[in-house]
């Protein structure tokens, strides 16, 4: 579904990732666990085309990511296409960035609507159907300000879910919640992963990517340090930096 | 005291602080403000009778109807114009951002009056004939003198809503500013398009921080176009000008004048109340119900309890 080969990015003199090799199956969902400033976080946005990657090469089911390859020559894609790529991709933020001028409703509808063309009548009941999915069927009118935390992020889930994506990433989308709500939207996330979607998950929730991720990814300094089962490398990890993140953490 | 049900607790029913230094310097005020219209009225110079005379006189409605029309007119297409300019200023074309930027810096740089002057008299005598025709053929779709296309209302307009449009481009540049990069980010993320993100997302929130300022702005261009006053454009001042240079009754008619002013910004005023409501949508603060409303404070001001 993703492979990613030798990904480098560079924000000025910054390098985030130095060469970060990775494959992802489909129907797995594959966990990313690392410090802050391991470049995770930049790897997930690369994947979307959130961040153009500085070298390297990767691709989302079979297509370049941000680019068209004909032949040996590769060409840069325009706004509107990379936007076509970007809609069969999920995404979930650390601060879920409802739009706060919808309601909840509106903002499950308003990508199907306007970027696919369903009819609204269509989208509002697959939205409704979403929002029940995730557990919020009585708050579907209320906007994002009367909505907690863990209901605006299951609320964020189910507008990425709209566009039925092939794909969905979730960038720490527990750790801006207080910690009574995180299991809310573990669990919803937990039913995603039972239902076969393809998950990749940058998270700090170890009990998590045990529990239900199939591929552990540990990274450190922009590169992937080691992976495996997670079962394999929380018990018996390999490298000595892996080890030392476990640690302080488990 | 009555029967209360466990663990409820007593209301606090404290006496409020007086402030007695408010009520000193507020009296004074009204003082001065009392003598001031006194002696005002008693020099004979403002006329009631003339003012009522002349307040609902034919002419003066008549300025008043060209000054809505002038105000509204000009602040609408400077409302555009300043959406497409500061959208451009923000391109990543590097000519269209230094395009805006230029039409900004010159536009907010340059007095309007000598603006209103120099559509009205330079660019007649500059350039003699407008012609709007295909390109390489013979076809003529519109063909004028400059100094017939030139009104005073068409310079009016052109000289307030250019200049409108510069100032309301940093203002729709602010609002765009103001809205959280993740929301960009999220719409992005779910295939919209830079063009529709920027109308189904960015704009709208932006609303929020541009309507204050462009409600200022509109009152600001009811009063500003009686500057067109200078271009012969007959609107609310040239009609009074008109009366007072026949018959000499100068403070009645500026009186008349300014009542009609106070009348278009109060309405205008009460009208950006409201927009400004509309646009909380959403906002956690929407819901502060009297409390944020004119009469709410003044309730309070006055020490009464506030409805919550």
């Amino acid at each position: 579904m993703v492979r990613a080969e030798r990904v480098h990015k560079r924000f000025g003199r910054v390098e985030a990732l130095r060469g970060v090799d990775l494959t992802v199956q489909p129907r797995e969902v594959t966990v990313i666990i690392g410090p802050s400033g391991s470049g995770k976080s930049t790897f997930l946005r690369c994947i979307n085309h959130l961040e153009q990657i500085s070298a390297g090469r990767l691709w989302v089911d079979g297509e370049l990511v941000g680019y068209r390859q004909d032949g040996d020559r590769i060409y840069e894609l325009r706004e509107r296409e990379v936007a076509r790529r970007r809609a069969a991709i999920g995404m979930v933020f650390q601060r879920f960035n409802l739009f706060p001028h919808m309601t909840a409703l509106e903002n499950v509808t308003e990508a199907p609507v306007r970027v696919k063309g369903v009819p609204p009548g269509a989208a509002g009941a697959a939205a409704r159907r979403l929002l029940d999915r995730v557990g919020l069927a009585n708050k579907v009118d209320c906007y994002p300000a009367e909505l907690s935390g863990g209901q605006q992020q299951r609320v964020a889930i189910a507008r990425a879910l709209a566009m039925e994506p092939k794909l969905m990433l979730f960038d720490e989308p527990t750790s801006a919640l207080d910690p009574e709500l995180v299991g809310e939207v573990l669990e919803v996330m937990r039913g995603l992963a039972a239902d076969g979607m393809t998950m990749i998950v940058v998270t700090h929730e170890m009990g998590f990517a045990r529990e239900v991720g199939h591929h552990l990814v540990f990274m450190d300094d922009g590169v992937v340090v080691e992976e495996g089962p997670p079962r394999t490398v929380f018990a018996e990890p390999r490298e000595a930096r892996t080890r030392a993140f476990l640690s302080k953490v488990l | 005291m009555a029967a209360r049900a466990p663990g409820e607790a007593d209301a606090i029913r404290a006496i409020p602080v007086r402030h007695w230094g408010r009520w000193v310097s507020g009296a004074a005020v009204l003082v001065v403000v009392a003598w001031v219209a006194w002696s005002a009225a008693r020099s004979g110079f403002i006329d009631g009778q003339q003012v009522r005379r002349y307040q609902f006189s034919p002419l003066i409605l008549k300025g008043l109807r060209a000054t809505v029309v002038l105000a509204v007119a000009a602040q609408a297409a400077g409302i555009v114009l300043g959406v497409v300019f500061a959208v451009l200023r923000q391109s990543k074309n590097v000519v269209a951002s230094w395009v805006a930027a230029f039409y900004i810096w010159f536009f907010r740089g340059t007095p309007v009056l000598v603006q209103l002057f120099f559509w009205y008299n330079g660019v007649p005598s500059v350039w003699k004939r407008i012609v709007i025709a295909v390109p390489f053929t013979h076809l003529t779709l519109y063909s004028a003198r400059t100094v017939d296309f030139m009104t005073p209302f068409m310079a009016a307009f052109l000289g307030l809503a250019l200049n409108e449009g510069a100032y309301m481009a940093e203002i729709v540049r602010a609002g765009i500013l103001s809205v959280d990069e993740g929301q960009v980010e999220a719409a992005h993320a779910l295939g919209m398009t830079p063009m529709l993100t920027m109308r189904r997302i960015v704009l709208p929130q932006a609303m929020r921080v541009i309507v204050p300022p462009t409600g200022n702005e509109f009152i600001s261009m009811l009063k500003t176009t009686s500057l067109a006053e200078a271009i012969t454009y007959g609107e609310l001042l040239r009609r009074a000008s008109d009366i007072y240079s026949s018959t000499l009754n100068v403070v009645p008619l500026l009186v008349v004048a300014s009542i009609w002013y106070l009348v278009l910004t109060t309405v205008a005023g009460t009208g950006q109340y409201f927009l400004e409501r509309r646009f909380a949508r959403g906002r956690a603060r929407s819901g502060d119900g009297d409390l944020g409303s004119p009469w709410g404070r003044i309730r309070r001001a006055v020490g009464g309890r506030p409805r919550v």
